[in-house]
């Protein structure tokens, strides 16, 4: 029964991986951008939880309800400030920006927390499980991260679907110039997808942080899976990213079923398998 | 119409018979015998001062050819690569194993440039299905791959990494010594590298495979060749910077070279130095080494700092320090475009 | 009275001069038609008028206020709107949702997506369907009732013909004059020139970026309209036909 442990568990695992490479994937959709920076903002989060978590001792999910919004908000300046002027200077531009940024953030993180591994204290919530049967157990919180990382995609998925301006960042990723023509703002709409993606990454940043212990140098792995789940599920598809984050989720927990030292291999033979012989993702994609 | 076609034919020869088309730049000749005597100094060095200096500048070396490789492979190949450090750690590790089956550590060097080529050439099946920012965390994944695949081979460490062996019959102050001619000779033979793919065909079909790809393959220009030449070469270079660091270092650790932290420095010093531009790498590289050395004592800032300022060019100075030099004072050191000038200047 | 008022008009592409020195007026309630040969700035001229081309020099005013500088999404509020050369729809997005991305500012004006739905009746049972399914004659109607759910005081259509057979085109231009009936006025670039000429209140040709020719399809001859075009003998002056009847 312990493979299908290991299905289940690396399932579990999947969703966190779509929630957290949703907003990579939006910002490419809608921008062209890919953010490098994208898994070391997780670690900037993680920390920051932990800070604030240390510092005033307030509960988790005061520090979830502080931190998520506050990622928004700054998404939308660092799109404004920083990216918007790289996208008009060509696509190398967009690159080196988030990839300096990347290397800013790790380098801060080191200065201001150290080289130490840490870990976010969830509680008796990150530690509990029910017993499904006797071989197969589920932890609360693998079970709350896919619950929630399941309501926010829909959630994202209703607001491009649903609302004008949802409609107006799927047109941009499609024509940019003819949105504009329609009356969108390129810069507050790459703005709002760039919020969206940032909250999203502090929300995983904060899942991962009280799954798994994290370092300053943490970011470029997560980069990697996020990169990962994104191209295996097709580029520019909410659902085929959370088909890659599953696959991606099982692939490493049935690795490490076999040897602990397999799991980010499995992940990667997968990824360049899906590279090789299927480029254009398991989800051929539509856009956004 | 006719009468419009003959105007026009008159124009463009009379126009062409007022102009010299030549490769060299005004600043060529002297420059180039300023470079000559700048090598023999360098050469002659291990001989003038003490060997704290030469191990410093072994680093600045293999930075200059790292950034050289990592310039010609996106600069003028178009290919933004986030992975180079895939052949680094390759390089190293081929170096290792070479010396443990009893190669002499610095004729594995060169060696070490042509494992790379051989792994290079199944990687760039793979890589090359990616295209623009894909690409560079394609090529990211596939370094990751790499060390997570050495550090599966026991007989070379493992995840702890191994020593290099065969040096310890050579006195410090030799081995220091050819160390240094051996970095020394790799930056010298990249920048060469560079200068000639760049000077001969190759060089023009990537300049406009750059400037226009689509427009290239239509005119003939094989795209794909082009690009697959410079990544060979770009891995090759790589690979023997990677066995120059263990040459240096005398040890090898995979997730220290395998480190995406070589990929900051090579993208760094180039777009800071000028990408695009020949001379960029050695300016960057002589900044980074030069910030690398006055922050010594202040951790990891040097690379917030480098982070900064990297954002600050690719934003502001898209052409680099060079391209701005280059702007003022039409100074080149290595031509490897055609200038055009009126006879009468 | 005057809706749009463009005077001593410059665009360039480039180092090319596409627009040079342009001026005309548009009363309320008109159909223009900016005829030309290939590369004359017609486009261009339109593209200058949505705000996608910054003009060199000159001044662009709607209703009296001058948009010259305005960026493109804040001229739709102004009350232009373009169906662009190509239809340019969103690939991605159903008819439905094609047609409601043309309300996104909210203007208000008679234009509902229902009200669309009566000027083409086929719409409504396919607007579920993803707009690159369409065919070109129906992704034609789409960006039309794009452009009208923007409830656009100024209607701009750059080369509604290009690549539709001459039936469907035909089919298309008859709902025209229900849209200016509406209210808008309409600023149409024709390749067509008979086309052009059926459905214009005004036309005005280009050459080389400059109005060489204008008025209306009524008092032109054809061979004034064909020298106009090619630019054959001396060009006519852009006043001479006008003094007649302005």
């Amino acid at each position: 029964m312990g493979w299908l442990n290991a299905v289940i568990q690396g399932l579990l695992l999947g969703g966190l991986y779509a929630l957290f490479a949703t907003g990579l994937s939006l910002m490419f959709g809608v921008m062209r951008i890919v953010n490098l920076a994208h898994g070391d903002l997780a670690v900037v989060a993680s920390f920051l939880a932990l800070a604030l978590v240390s510092g005033t001792g307030l509960p988790l999910w005061v520090v979830l309800v502080v931190t998520v919004p506050l990622f928004a908000v700054l998404g939308y300046l660092t799109q404004r400030v920083l990216l918007q002027r790289s996208l008009s200077s060509g696509p190398l531009a967009t690159l080196l920006v988030t990839f300096g940024l990347s290397i800013v953030l790790q380098n801060v993180l080191l200065e201001v927390f150290s080289a130490d591994t840490r870990t976010l204290d969830g509680g008796s919530f990150a530690t509990g499980s029910f017993e499904l049967n006797g071989s197969i157990s589920i932890g609360y919180l693998s079970l709350a991260t896919f619950v929630l990382a399941c309501a926010v995609l829909v959630g994202i998925q209703l607001f491009l679907s649903r609302t004008g301006l949802g409609r107006m960042l799927r047109a941009s990723s499609d024509d940019r110039e003819t949105a504009n023509l329609v009356g969108a703002d390129s810069r507050h709409v790459y703005g709002i997808a760039t919020a969206i993606a940032f909250a999203t990454v502090a929300l995983a940043g904060l899942m991962f942080a009280m799954r798994s212990s994290f370092d300053p140098a943490t970011g470029p792995s997560r980069l990697i899976f996020a990169f990962e789940a994104v191209v295996i599920g097709g580029l520019g598809s909410l659902w085929g990213t959370l088909i890659g984050g599953i696959v991606l989720g099982v692939t490493q927990s049935l690795g490490s079923q076999i040897d602990p030292a397999l799991t980010l291999l499995a992940g990667h033979l997968v990824f360049l398998a899906v590279l090789a012989f299927r480029p254009q993702g398991l989800i051929a994609g539509r856009t956004a | 119409m006719t009468d419009r076609m003959t105007l026009s034919g008159m124009l463009t020869s009379r126009a062409a018979a007022a102009l010299d088309v030549s490769r060299a730049a005004r600043s060529s000749k002297p420059s180039a015998a300023a470079m000559l005597a700048v090598v023999a100094l360098l050469a002659a060095l291990p001989f003038m001062v003490f060997s704290n200096v030469t191990d410093t500048l072994v680093n600045l070396f293999v930075l200059i050819a790292l950034a050289s490789m990592w310039n010609v492979l996106a600069g003028f190949g178009g290919l933004v690569s986030v992975g180079q450090q895939a052949y680094i750690g390759i390089g190293a590790y081929s170096v290792i194993a070479l010396a443990d089956q009893g190669v002499q550590p610095y004729l594995a060097v060169p060696l070490a440039a042509v494992t790379c080529v051989i792994f290079a050439v199944p990687t760039s099946w793979l890589a090359f299905r990616l295209r623009g920012d894909y690409f560079a965390v394609g090529t990211w994944v596939i370094a990751e791959v790499y060390r997570l695949l050495v550090v599966r081979i026991d007989a070379v460490g493992g995840g702890s990494g191994k020593g290099l062996a065969g040096l310890s019959g050579l006195d410090q102050t030799m081995r220091g010594a050819l160390t240094y001619w051996v970095a020394l000779a790799l930056a010298l033979a990249t920048i060469v590298a560079c200068y000639l793919l760049l000077r001969g065909r190759l060089g023009l079909s990537l300049m406009a495979v750059r400037d226009e790809e689509t427009a290239a393959s239509s005119a003939g220009i094989d795209v794909r060749w082009a690009k697959l030449v410079v990544y060979l070469v770009s891995a090759a270079g790589c690979g023997a910077a990677g066995g120059v660091i263990t040459v240096s270092s005398l040890s090898v650790n995979p997730d220290a070279i395998f480190s995406v932290q070589w990929s900051a420095y090579m993208i760094f010093i180039v777009v800071i130095g000028g990408i695009g531009h020949i001379e960029g790498p050695l300016l960057g590289a002589l900044i980074f080494f030069g910030l690398q050395q006055l922050l010594a004592d202040y951790g990891s800032w040097y690379l917030v700092l480098l982070g900064a300022i990297g954002i600050a060019t690719a934003l502001w100075l898209p052409g680099g320090l060079w391209g701005l030099v280059r702007d003022r004072t039409g100074l080149s050191l290595f031509p490897v475009g055609y200038f055009v000038r009126g006879r009468g200047a | 009275m005057t809706l749009l008022s463009i005077r001593d008009l410059t665009v360039h592409h480039g180092q090319l001069c596409a627009v040079d020195g342009l001026s005309l007026e548009l009363r309320k309630g008109e159909v223009l038609a900016i005829i030309g040969a290939n590369g004359a700035g017609k486009s261009t001229l339109l593209r200058a008028l949505a705000g996608l081309n910054a003009p060199t020099s000159g001044s662009i005013q709607l209703n009296g206020r001058d948009i010259t500088r305005l960026p493109a999404h804040r001229r739709v509020s102004e009350g232009i709107a373009l169906v662009p050369e190509g239809r340019r729809l969103f690939r991605s997005l159903t008819v439905e949702e094609n047609l409601l991305t043309g309300a996104y500012r909210g203007r208000p004006g008679p234009w509902t997506v229902a009200r669309v739905y009566e000027l083409f009746p086929w719409m409504p049972e396919r607007r579920r369907q993803n707009a690159s399914q369409l065919s070109g004659g129906e992704q034609q109607s789409v960006a039309i009732g794009r452009a009208l759910l923007a409830n656009p005081d100024l209607l701009l259509i750059d080369e509604l013909s290009l690549g539709l057979a001459p039936v469907i085109v035909r089919r298309i231009y008859e709902i025209l004059p229900g849209i200016v009936g509406a209210g808008t006025t309409a600023l149409i670039v024709e390749q067509d020139v008979s086309q052009a000429m059926r459905v214009a209140d005004r036309v005005h040709c280009l050459l080389e970026g400059r109005s060489v020719l204008e008025g209306r399809p009524r008092d032109l001859t054809a061979e004034q309209v064909e020298h106009a075009y090619f630019g054959i003998g001396e060009a006519l002056p852009a006043g001479s036909a006008r003094e007649g009847h302005d």
